[in-house]
């Protein structure tokens, strides 16, 4: 025998750094994937990984793992690793590149999980060009679980939930990347299969490119790669290689559905955070911002008034009552200001409850009212009987309804909206009626007033009309009052 | 010392932004909406992620990524969609991720209505999804504590790495109440655990799954450890004038607030009662109860629900005392005079040596 000739080789290719040496999340075999033979998620994460290598990218990947076959990704990957629930990997994957708008982040999904479950979540995260590569396995049917029917099963093909084959009835095989391309924000989408070398060579190209576009900013990237699944289509890997080819095609056609790649811009670098110290100011919190002190001097007058206000949505109750809150509070007194509104934005009915005191306030819900301010027939008839006696009923019209059942209360009824309409604008007529009431709270102080006012009526016209108008309203009621004295 | 006026729902965003919470996702739900508004109108300027999610659903799983970025993250809904988070929930709950979820609750169920209701307690409280789980309940009663413990569920969800729910009814959210902030912000640092796309992070994996049966139940185990760790330091509860107290008001969030009121009068009245508040709903104050007990000769309930709190009080008292319920639905609040006429009642039926009726109806 002669001796065997030297023989020198290199490996052109290794095992891409990318992936771990042993598997050793995996409980068993940790030399070995736990895909079938044949199984194309084999190939597609080996391009994966090959891709993250060439850009040099995989400190800065993050892997989203979904439901399905590949939900043990994070076995394979040396890369930052997140599992997902059912279809939900491109929200998960939204808010990772969000709030780290430096990684690489690969949402990797199934059909079922993909073009099912998640039809929403990918319909969006697309639509709203989300800086993420998606790769997307499409075999045409569930495969972990058994080989149910997918949305991308073919017609006719038969499946452990379509027995008889899928007819119309189930639907249409769904072409999500067509569905997907007719958006405005995606900036690359190209369906390439496993089904032959030349196909993986072009898969390979796809993939290292969705990814290239996430490293250069570009927004959202999506390859289909249509993959044979030997075990669950009972073929042989080769048989089912060519199925992919021969039949699959047929149904998803291959070819680069949206390429944006040369117009799309990359993303703006954001901008810095503010300074931590900063933050209370911005927000608007700043005790420096804050008046520094009660502008009324001394201690908190001495009131405790419980207020109602009701009318139509529109006519201002809701901010009447937040004038005397604001304006209590600004005296020192403790206060709250709750609402009561329907569903309608306008012409409903809504209504709040005040309560103003130098204690603690218990409940702010007001059930028995000091002050009713009804600027409607419908809100004086429902809430005038919780008046508590001795209180105060001021009501926007000519007289109460005969059938109010308003015993041992006063009564200022008016036609305040006339009232304000001659002041200079009917809107008004909640300030005046606000003026109503302010001189009942006579001792609030008109410098608190005048502050609260300042504060929430931003509109120089509109604070001078509301001015107006609160005087407006003291003074009517100072002469109601006179009148009833002067009677008595 | 100044104060502002605001909304409890607006107070919940600016005491998370200061807590270091950068990431809100939400979708809008009356009346929980005002916080969604809120965040898209503060967080962008503190250098935060608000994005508006397409559903709940995606809102959740939004809040798993953006937890597993290390991120402090929130998001706001009501009952309707409470629901539909609650897949995410058991996720999160199950990768033991941090985030914070403002609950402000409508009526139900189905469609229901916006108004306020408290009917969310099971699904908020016993963890409405799958799996061995627990979330940690803080009920506010005021705005101020909207804020206050805004700021501790973002603590407790980082020290448990788990959800936290910040349970308030629609009335506490709605409300506007006098309310100060602390003058500093946090910036919580990067928990070794996350995956935030770096080399330091790059061997992180974030996962619910458990394939082995040994093993899953050893997880279990480990968050059963970790909640038990919880019901021992997290408990919290007011005890307002419950030394003494006989008759002792059970209820949390608005109905606490009607409960003061109606204990401080019947308290003027000589009537000894007290008002017994969880502010933890989970973990449940249990102990509360059980040291009142001996004292106190009856228990009353006030829900606006069909009585969801009530199968937890009397669980922690186990037949000791006598526990009666009160509630109302569909969105009514319990009114001061149907609360105060039970209260009269049970003083009847369980305070024997109280003064003759016509002498207290005159005090009243």
């Amino acid at each position: 025998m002669s001796s065997e000739p030297e023989v020198s080789w290199e490996i052109a290719r290794s095992k891409p750094a990318s992936f771990y040496s042993t598997y050793e999340r995996k409980d068993e075999l940790q030399h070995a994937t736990h895909y079938c033979p044949g199984c194309g998620h084999g190939i597609i994460h080996k391009m994966l990984a090959q891709a993250i290598d060439d850009l040099g990218i995989q400190d800065r990947t993050v892997l989203i793992s979904p439901v399905g076959c590949s939900v043990f990704a994070y076995y394979y990957f040396d890369v930052g690793n997140v599992q997902a629930a059912h279809g939900r990997a491109p929200a998960v994957a939204t808010a990772v590149k969000r709030s780290r708008p430096g990684s690489v982040v690969i949402a990797y999904q199934g059909d079922g999980d993909l073009s099912a479950i998640g039809s929403a979540e990918i319909l969006h995260a697309a639509n709203r060009g989300e800086a993420l590569t998606v790769i997307f396995v499409n075999n045409a049917i569930y495969s972990m679980t058994g080989g149910q029917m997918a949305p991308t099963t073919l017609m006719g093909q038969t499946s452990t939930t379509s027995p008889q084959g899928r007819g119309a009835h189930e639907g249409y095989p769904l072409h999500v990347s067509e569905l997907l391309a007719t958006l405005e924000a995606p900036v690359y989408i190209e369906r390439v299969g496993l089904g032959d070398n030349k196909q993986i060579a072009q898969a390979a190209r796809a993939v290292r490119r969705a990814l290239d576009n996430q490293v250069r900013g570009l927004g959202f990237s999506l390859v289909e790669i249509l993959s044979p699944c030997p075990t669950i289509w009972k073929m042989t890997p080769v048989e089912a290689q060519h199925w992919v080819r021969d039949v699959m095609e047929g149904t998803f056609p291959l070819g680069v559905l949206r390429d944006r790649t040369q117009s799309a811009q990359s993303d703006a670098v954001p901008a810095p955070p503010p300074l931590l110290s900063a933050v209370p100011r911005i927000l608007g919190i700043a005790k420096t911002g804050l008046p520094a002190e009660p502008s009324a001097v001394g201690a908190a007058p001495d009131l405790n008034l419980q207020v109602r206000m009701a009318g139509f949505g529109g006519q201002g109750v809701l901010l009447i009552g937040e004038v005397l809150a604001e304006a209590g509070l600004d005296a020192g007194l403790e206060v709250s200001w709750l609402p009561s509104y329907g569903p309608e934005m306008r012409s409903g009915t809504s209504n709040c409850h005040v309560r103003l005191a130098r204690e603690l306030i218990d409940s702010p819900l007001v059930a028995h009212p000091d002050v009713l301010v009804a600027m409607n027939e419908p809100s004086v008839r429902k809430f005038c009987a919780m008046v508590r006696a001795g209180g105060w009923i001021l009501y926007n019209g000519e007289t109460l309804p005969e059938d109010c059942d308003w015993k041992d209360v006063h009564v200022l009824a008016r036609p305040f909206t006339r009232i304000a309409k001659d002041l200079g604008d009917a809107r008004a007529a909640n300030m005046v009626m606000l003026g109503a009431l302010l001189e009942i709270a006579g001792n609030l102080p008109r410098t608190s007033i005048e502050s609260a006012l300042g504060r929430l009526v931003r509109n120089p016209r509109w604070l001078a009309l509301d001015e107006a108008a609160l005087a407006s309203g003291r003074k009517l009621m100072r002469e109601a009052c006179a009148e009833a004295n002067h009677a008595s | 010392m100044p104060k502002q006026l605001m909304k409890g729902n607006e107070a919940i965003v600016k005491s998370a932004i200061l807590a270091g919470c950068r990431g809100f996702y939400g979708y809008p739900i009356t009346p929980a909406s005002e916080i969604t508004e809120a965040a898209a109108a503060w967080m962008p300027q503190v250098g935060g992620v608000f994005l508006q999610a397409e559903s709940e659903v995606a809102a959740i799983n939004m809040l798993y990524g953006a937890a597993s970025a290390g991120v402090r993250c929130m998001t706001a809904s009501s009952g309707p969609g409470i629901s539909l988070m609650q897949e995410g929930i058991s996720y999160m709950a199950g990768a033991e991720l941090p985030c914070v979820i403002a609950d402000i609750t409508r009526g139900g169920p189905g469609l229901g209505n916006i108004a306020s209701e408290q009917s969310d307690y099971h699904q908020v409280v016993k963890g409405g999804g799958h799996g061995n789980y627990r979330t940690l309940v803080l009920a506010p009663h005021s705005v101020q504590e909207m804020a206050d413990l805004t700021a501790l569920s973002f603590e407790l969800a980082d020290r448990y790495r788990n959800p936290v729910v910040l349970l308030a009814d629609g009335f506490i959210g709605q409300m506007m109440e006098p309310v100060e902030f602390p003058q500093s912000a946090t910036e919580p640092c990067l928990p070794r655990w996350a995956v935030a796309g770096t080399a330091e992070s790059r061997g992180n994996a974030i996962t619910s799954m458990h394939l082995d049966t040994d093993k899953l139940e050893s997880h279990v185990r480990q968050l059963e450890a970790k909640y038990f760790i919880a019901e021992q330091r997290e408990v919290r509860a007011e005890d307002w004038h419950t030394e003494g107290a006989e008759i002792v008001l059970v209820g949390y969030g608005i109905v606490a607030r009607i409960l003061k009121g109606v204990a401080a009068e019947a308290r003027a009245a000589g009537l000894p009662v007290g008002v017994l508040r969880p502010i933890t709903l989970y973990p449940f104050p249990a102990l509360h109860f059980q040291r009142l007990a001996p004292r106190a000769r009856v228990f009353l309930v006030v829900e606006m629900s069909n009585g969801q709190m009530l199968e937890d009080v009397r669980l922690a008292l186990n037949g000791a005392r006598p526990v009666e319920f009160l509630n109302r639905m569909g969105g009514n609040a319990p009114t001061h005079h149907e609360v105060l006429e039970a209260v009269r009642e049970l003083a009847r039926r369980h305070l024997p040596a109280l003064p003759a009726e016509e002498e207290w109806i005159v005090h009243v």
